[in-house]
């Protein structure tokens, strides 16, 4: 089954410590090692992005920085046989945070990727 | 546990651990103990008292190096008890070979895992072992899949999935198997042995389409999960870059290879929107890398099944290219099924006389004699000649060989459109 994390924080004011990038770089290798880490990559500040919206009948383009304090920081694309396996990876990374980055929050969502297997004809 | 029986979340997390851990756990106790069979029960009585302990004192933070330092302990209280055996052993006066390393550096154990992951691959496909065996154990000590799963996986009763692995581990425990690297002259047929089980256990989930248990596909994720694990231990082998190409790419039409009804769709057929594109692209960059560093049979069928991912409509496929890959592969790898892959390339790349050619070459190939594509790749090739006749009355055998549903289905449909197009006899219902 494949799950997505996305990460969700308030954009911070200094570089992350470089110890943590190189705990996360080598947390991705190994995930990338154990053949469950599909891809992953980190997200610019919404302040270089933009919004789409429809509402109201219409449609509209917003540039950013959008309007919510914390936003998504980074992704991550696991296939693992299990909801937990998915938790776990994401624990280690949010780990790597707790410990590398003294004051830093935030949160990570692990959410399923729709598969095969929730459209599975039924048997 | 049963599906009655709920586990808890505690539980749940524990197997999580196991499914992540596992591997390293036996292979860095086997490079301690030298028997992965014992290895496996330490690191399996790691898992028992984890399971115990967990649920009351919650999940330690870090919970791998929890499960290490566990099974290390018991480990250590196994070879004690084995030195004070073979201690009273030689006072008996009993010729009884001493172990060597018998004080191990427990902590220098972390620092070796990727050799010990490697070492215990090539251990779980070691000669000695029949195939069957090596796929059941491959899948218990690299996947970290129960009796059970293994079991549905390969639709036997679980009792029996559970002998496969004690025969298996007694058998290298009786022919005295090493844990150890092959050597270097061993090293090109051990691992090709390593890449047969592997792309084994992913053609067993990729057979079983549509329904059924859901073990059954997930052999696949298995099998792609093993080929990354070898990829990244030894990066510098191109056909287990080819193998992981071959497996990505064909993994990424799982979801288009069957219909709502769970009906096997043609490749030809196939809705290309449905295809996975990161696993394509995953496999078009293994592809790459497979490529540049050599190659071999894996890497060709790869090359061959990428002509099609890269196609994003059946008429843009290259099968000029298929034809030429196939005439390579036809040279190193001359299997009955690949001179007919080939005969059907030529035919598409615009040759169907050469390709009838090919199949007649074929006829006497025992391999082939109640081979349903055989008449199915004949009556094709006869069709695009406008022998729409003939053609009929071949994928009319065709269907009368298969015996899978689904295809008997296809050929029948092909055979009447046929009967059609030749204006002989009445359509029939397949």
């Amino acid at each position: 089954m494949r799950y997505m994390t996305l990460l969700r924080a308030v954009q911070p004011n200094t570089p992350p410590p470089p110890e943590l990038m190189a705990a996360i770089m080598k947390l991705g290798e190994d995930a990338t090692n154990a053949g469950v880490l599909l891809d992953t990559a980190g997200l610019a500040p919404s302040a270089v992005g933009a919004q789409v919206s429809v509402a109201a009948g219409s449609l509209t383009v917003t540039d950013g920085p959008f309007a919510e304090a914390k936003e998504v920081i980074s992704y991550a694309l696991y296939e693992t046989r299990t909801k937990e396996e998915a938790i776990e990876w994401a624990s280690r990374f949010m780990k790597l945070h707790l410990d590398l980055w003294p004051g830093w929050e935030g949160e990570t969502e692990v959410r399923k990727v729709f598969g095969p297997e929730d459209f599975a004809p039924q048997s | 546990m049963t599906a009655t029986d709920p586990p808890s979340a505690t539980h749940r997390a524990v197997e999580a651990v196991w499914r992540i851990e596992s591997a390293r756990l036996i292979a860095g106790l086997a490079r301690l103990v030298r028997d992965v069979g014992v290895a496996e029960e330490l690191a399996q009585d790691a898992l028992v008292i984890a399971l115990e302990q967990w649920p009351e004192t919650g999940v330690p933070v870090e919970p791998g190096p929890w499960l290490m330092a566990t099974a290390k302990h018991r480990a250590i209280d196994l070879l004690r008890r084995q030195e004070r055996y073979t201690a009273k052993l030689n006072l008996l006066g009993r010729d009884v070979e001493i172990r060597e390393n018998a004080e191990p550096d427990l902590d220098a154990l972390d620092d070796h895992i990727g050799d010990d992951l490697l070492r215990l691959i090539f251990t779980a496909a070691h000669p000695v072992l029949a195939t069957e065996a090596k796929v059941a154990l491959t899948l218990r000590l690299l996947g970290g899949l129960t009796t059970g799963e293994i079991a549905r996986g390969f639709l036997i009763p679980e009792a029996t999935a559970a002998q496969r692995i004690v025969r298996a581990k007694r058998a290298l425990a009786a022919a005295g198997v090493q844990f150890e690297m092959p050597t270097p002259p061993e090293m090109a047929e051990r691992l090709s042995s390593v890449l047969g089980i592997v792309y084994l256990i992913f053609n067993e989930g990729y057979s079983a389409t549509g329904g059924g248990d859901w073990m059954r596909p997930e052999l696949c994720q298995e099998a792609l999960r093993l080929g990354r694990i070898l990829a990244g231990l030894l990066p510098d082998e191109p056909e287990i870059h080819g193998l992981v190409a071959l497996m990505e790419i064909q993994a990424s039409r799982l979801h288009a290879r069957t219909d709502i009804a769970g009906h096997p769709v043609l490749l030809l057929d196939q809705d290309r929107r449905r295809w996975d594109r990161l696993l394509i692209r995953r496999g078009l960059a293994a592809l790459d890398r497979a490529e540049t560093l050599g190659g071999g049979v894996y890497t060709l069928q790869a090359a061959i099944a990428a002509c099609h991912a890269k196609a994003n409509r059946p008429e843009d496929t290259d099968w000029s290219r298929i034809a030429a890959l196939y005439e390579v592969l036809a040279f190193v790898q001359p299997s009955p099924v690949v001179l007919l892959n080939r005969a059907v390339a030529v035919g598409m790349a615009g040759d169907p006389a050469r390709g009838l050619e090919l199949v007649a070459a074929l006829a006497g190939e025992k391999a082939l004699k109640d081979y349903p594509q055989l008449p199915a790749v004949r009556g094709e090739l006869l069709a695009q000649l406008g022998n729409h006749t003939e053609a009929c009355a071949e994928f009319v055998r065709a269907a009368e060989l298969t015996g899978n549903e689904g295809e008997r289905t296809l050929f029948l449909k092909r055979a009447n459109a046929l009967r059609d197009e030749s204006g002989h006899g009445a359509p029939q219902q397949g």
